[in-house]
């Protein structure tokens, strides 16, 4: 075993960051998307029931079957996966979202509107930063869960750590099956321990302190 | 108000508030919430609107800053349509104040105040100063509270960083919305002091919607009462409508025994004020003690280098120190001179000393009141009333 990682060490922490970088991206456009789509949601509540149905049942198809849907539209290859992997990210963000922008006090709303503050600028200055708690915990619990939908879309040749697991998958019997699988299975275990730790020093840098728990 | 306090204090910077047929009727409502209110609002005056809930007032005032668009009617500040500019830049030039003080619980203190400062682009030195310069109005050390969060703050600490955010831009025209709601009577009451206190300095014009009619008699040189749909049952100075009620509705919505309200009319300026031997923060306790034996006191009361009053210890507390001490100021109860007599007894029953110290601007000492003077003002006054009768 030790020797398999010895082996192989340098091009492991390669496809560690490429799974790591793949994860961050997309996060980062989910995240953006999801507050953009939540916006609008708090704009015509009609659209919130809408909004929840669509992320509950949107984290009921098995991503697998997603990777399998975008073939024929994005073809194999890390397209798909980030495609796949963002699509998983945005569905908790925008239920945290959604649910943070609504419960900002709207008289505090109101009193920013009194004070002479634009639309854009309550958004921004008010509203956003204001619900950014749950928002961030949210973006929390997308990183955890896209560690794993990025180890999925390897299967159509995404970036990262995923590939072992197939590969593991592929060879079953065969000497080193176990530990590609493990490689795989741990290396993202550890990826994903890392980012909860950054994720958990994003929040104290970007949670105002008079509002943090 | 009289007319001697204004002349006695700074410069007018309110303008002028005229409101013209202002109409707001909301869509699937038979009766409009504001049926036609017109009204002027001399500049430098504060101007009460009172009333029973759903009468219209806060409508009214959230149509001078565009809040609610009047369907029709025009509000004329300084002369001037306030349609003319955009409704964002048309609010910063007014402050706005809101129960509660209705603070960003996630910007410090500073940047509250900073909100409307910074919109209207100013540079980061000014901004500094005029937060500092504010807070110090309200009577909040800058140094100690620059940086805290709204939730380190008391209800009543809050209250006045937002008296401080309504100001911040110097705005002519302020607008308050059940500003000292949110705190309890004795908080109040300070509050109230220190508006009236920050007013005589500031000469703005200030609009105060509350449904408290004793809060509408005390802050307001007018006061408007409004009747259901924002119709105007009366509209004078707090003495004439006590005085000559100008219907029923008025003469209830005032009170039954509208003569005990003549306490919440008198202020604690119009009496004489006694003067108990006072040390400064520092001194040697030996001399201070001395003077005080002398005048037979047997309290002090200690100044800081600002004259504000911060302790009133017992001569035994003054002795058992080298030098006179200080304490945090807000922990000493003052009354503003423009409180009220019904306030000054109020303290006084909470207070240890059956007796309470005035302030004037920017909480400098003045001197105190004690018991007797009080009582001795209102067996004058019911006597000078029999006279009458």
């Amino acid at each position: 075993m030790w020797e398999f990682i010895s082996e192989r060490g340098d091009i492991i922490a390669y496809n560690a960051l490429q799974h790591a970088n793949l994860v961050l991206q997309a996060v980062l456009v989910a995240t953006v998307l999801a507050v953009g789509i939540a916006v609008v949601v708090d704009k015509f509540r009609f659209l919130d029931p809408i909004a929840n149905t669509v992320s509950a049942i949107g984290l009921t198809i098995p991503s697998f079957a997603l990777v399998g849907l975008l073939l024929p539209l994005t073809m194999i290859g890390a397209l798909t996966a980030f495609i796949c992997v963002a699509f998983y990210a945005t569905l908790p963000i925008l239920r945290n979202a959604v649910v943070g922008l609504a419960q900002v006090d709207k008289t505090l709303i109101e009193s920013a509107r009194g004070l002479g503050m634009s639309e854009a600028g309550v958004l921004l200055r008010i509203r956003i930063p204001l619900a950014w708690p749950v928002i961030h915990a949210g973006v929390r619990t997308s990183v955890q869960m896209s560690m794993g939908i990025a180890a999925i879309a390897a299967y159509v040749l995404g970036p990262g750590l995923g590939g072992y697991i197939f590969t593991g998958l592929s060879q079953a019997g065969g000497v080193n099956a176990v530990n590609y699988a493990v490689v795989g299975t741990v290396g993202i275990v550890l990826v994903a321990l890392v980012a909860d730790l950054l994720m958990l020093l994003l929040g104290r840098v970007t949670i105002s302190k008079g509002i943090r728990a | 108000m009289t007319q001697t306090d204004q002349a006695a204090s700074g410069d007018i910077s309110g303008a002028e508030l005229r409101l013209e047929n202002v109409v707001k009727k909301y869509p699937g409502q038979k009766t409009p919430a504001v049926e036609s209110l017109s009204l002027t609002i001399p500049a430098g005056e504060i101007v009460a609107f009172v009333g029973p809930s759903g009468c219209g007032k806060t409508t009214s005032l959230k149509m001078i800053n565009r809040l609610i668009e009047p369907t029709s009617g025009t509000i004329l500040i300084d002369g001037e349509d306030i349609r003319k500019d955009s409704a964002t830049s048309l609010r910063r030039k007014i402050g706005y104040v809101i129960q509660g003080g209705s603070l960003f619980p996630h910007m410090s203190v500073a940047s509250n105040i900073a909100v409307v400062p910074k919109m209207l682009g100013w540079d980061g030195k000014r901004i500094t100063k005029r937060v500092d310069e504010l807070l110090d109005l309200v009577g909040l050390d800058p140094d100690r509270y620059r940086d805290r969060y709204p939730r380190e703050l008391s209800g009543g600490q809050q209250q006045r960083v937002g008296v401080a955010r309504g100001l911040a831009a110097d705005p002519p025209v302020i607008l308050m919305d059940e500003p000292f709601g949110a705190v309890d009577p004795i908080t109040r009451q300070r509050l109230q002091d220190e508006l009236i206190s920050i007013q005589r300095e500031l000469r703005k014009t200030i609009v105060c919607v509350t449904h408290d009619i004793d809060e509408a008699i005390k802050l307001g040189d007018r006061i408007l009462i409004l009747q259901e749909g924002a119709n105007i049952a009366q509209y004078d100075t707090p003495d004439a409508i006590l005085a000559a009620p100008a219907n029923d509705f008025v003469h209830d919505f005032v009170g039954a025994g509208s003569s005990l309200k003549q306490l919440s009319l008198a202020r604690v300026r119009s009496l004489e004020l006694i003067h108990p031997t006072t040390a400064k923060i520092g001194e040697d306790t030996g001399p201070a003690v001395r003077r005080a034996e002398q005048a037979g006191d047997d309290t002090i009361v200690v100044l800081d280098d600002r004259d504000r009053p911060v302790a009133w210890p017992w001569l035994r507390q003054v002795r058992s120190h080298g030098k006179v001490q200080g304490e945090p100021r807000e922990n000493l109860v003052t009354l503003d001179q423009a409180a009220t007599l019904n306030d000054a007894l109020d303290t006084m029953l909470t207070a240890a000393h059956s007796k309470v110290i005035v302030t004037g601007d920017r909480d400098k000492y003045l001197g105190v009141l004690d018991f007797e003077t009080v009582t001795e003002h209102m067996r004058k006054t019911e006597r000078e009333a029999q006279d009458h009768a």
